[in-house]
């Protein structure tokens, strides 16, 4: 299945929502600052992905082009209201702490570019795939610039993960230097962004020196 | 000549009509079948998101007056106050807890006004001797990994208010400004806009106890 793996390879690396199509920032960098809050985004915005995008192909030969952004703008809606709204009754605890942006997801522009993009052209199952390793490359970039914020700013590593998967999970908790002061800059907003430009500075340099010449992916670049 | 094109202009007309009609309506369908789904997946989540909430509130009210030294319901047995020492204008919440009908303690909402980012809402729970249970904050925007220290999650600090009263007279400042308590690392203003806080609630506690305890509850 040739097309198969294109979908995985530019989900995760080609076309990698926040290092190449750069989209989604608002809340990639307003919730990277620790693992936990990271990974709570990360799979709520994949598991919007999925949906949107296979209701948006699902509906795509019945939805005129006039009127299809509105349309793909309401069904977003509609399934980030129903993830909220499911999250507030079984994961509230979470909800408390990454609620605002859950609701926010649904300016994510990652989720409106793939229904237009990829799932207004292609089948069902094409497109529950697009949707599900574009997330994927999504939460992978969210929680790496997650991880490095918070070693940087707190000196720990998977603090607080009881969150999400339970209180089992306390003891995940590293703490990598003891006595650590920490370092507010990478915990605020501009840390973010310092972050992230690391991480992009770091993928282009890591591309340059494979030998083969790869192919330029089409820079889109968006709100 | 001339009515051919008319003719065309008409029919494009008709059709340009014809098409806004449809998109209209097609809009319109999935407005309403959206709305319908969102509506009827609330109405059956309603009841658990209610208990949530409610579950949650009570968790932080069992933090300060455990559920072992009441009997009555913590979050009905409630009055609403307002006063310039509870740093707001608006009505303020007073959970009551009670034991075989005595007065056990009371849980002040109150708000510290003047924190580094804004306002910081905090629980003071004051048991009916005058004696704090504890503090904490429920809902404020200090700055992350500075200033939310204030939270039990993050740090120790706002225990140190467990168990002052105003009868012992301690100076109601931080250290840096002369005062007993201690103040976070880098968040002063934070650490004094607590301080200050818990002790108006305590005070506001002094001289309004009898009112508060004796008020039936939902009473203005």
């Amino acid at each position: 299945m040739n097309q198969t793996r294109e979908i995985i390879r530019n989900g995760l690396w080609n076309n990698n929502p926040a290092t190449v199509q750069l989209l989604g920032l608002c809340p990639l960098l307003a919730v990277s600052g620790t693992v936990v809050n990271a990974l709570g985004l990360g799979f709520a915005s994949l598991l919007v992905l999925v949906v949107s995008n296979v209701i948006v192909s699902l509906i795509r030969d019945h939805v005129r082009s006039e009127i299809r952004i509105p349309v793909f703008v309401m069904v977003i809606a509609v399934s980030v209201t129903i993830i909220k709204i499911l999250m507030q009754a079984f994961f509230y605890d979470l909800f408390l702490i990454i609620g605002l942006f859950v609701a926010l997801i649904t300016t994510n522009c990652v989720i409106i570019a793939r229904a237009e993009a990829f799932a207004s052209k292609n089948n069902v199952w094409y497109s529950a795939l697009d949707g599900f390793f574009m997330g994927l490359g999504f939460t992978f970039i969210l929680v790496v610039l997650g991880a490095f914020r918070e070693l940087i700013g707190y000196g720990t590593l998977f603090q607080q993960m009881e969150l999400l998967f339970g209180e089992g999970a306390r003891h995940l908790k590293i703490v990598v230097f003891d006595h650590y002061e920490g370092f507010l800059l990478t915990i605020l907003p501009p840390g973010a962004f310092i972050g992230l430009g690391l991480i992009i500075a770091f993928k282009n340099w890591f591309e340059q020196r494979q030998p083969q010449p790869s192919s330029v992916a089409v820079q889109q670049t968006a709100t | 000549m001339s009515e051919q094109p008319q003719e065309q202009n008409s029919k494009q007309e008709n059709s340009i009509s014809k098409n806004m009609l449809v998109n209209a309506v097609m809009l319109g369908l999935f407005a309403i079948v959206g709305t319908a789904i969102v509506a009827y997946t609330s109405e059956h989540t309603h009841d658990r998101v209610v208990a949530n909430q409610r579950d949650h509130g009570l968790r932080q009210l069992h933090q300060l007056i455990p559920p072992s030294l009441h009997d009555n319901d913590l979050d009905q047995d409630v009055i609403e106050v307002q006063d310039k020492l509870l740093g707001s204008n608006q009505p303020m919440k007073i959970y009551r807890a009670r034991k075989d009908g005595h007065p056990v303690a009371a849980i002040i909402e109150c708000i510290a006004p003047d924190g580094y980012s804004g306002k910081i809402k905090l629980l003071v729970g004051i048991r009916a001797s005058g004696v704090l249970a504890g503090v904490r904050a429920i809902d404020h925007m200090e700055t992350p990994g500075l200033g939310d220290a204030i939270e039990t999650r993050k740090s120790g600090w706002i225990h140190q208010f467990d168990g002052k009263s105003l009868k012992d007279e301690p100076d109601w400042r931080v250290k840096r400004d002369g005062g007993d308590f201690d103040q976070i690392t880098s968040a002063t203003i934070t650490s004094r806009a607590v301080v200050k806080a818990s002790y108006n609630a305590l005070r506001y506690f002094k001289q309004h106890q009898a009112d508060i305890f004796d008020r039936k509850a939902g009473q203005p």
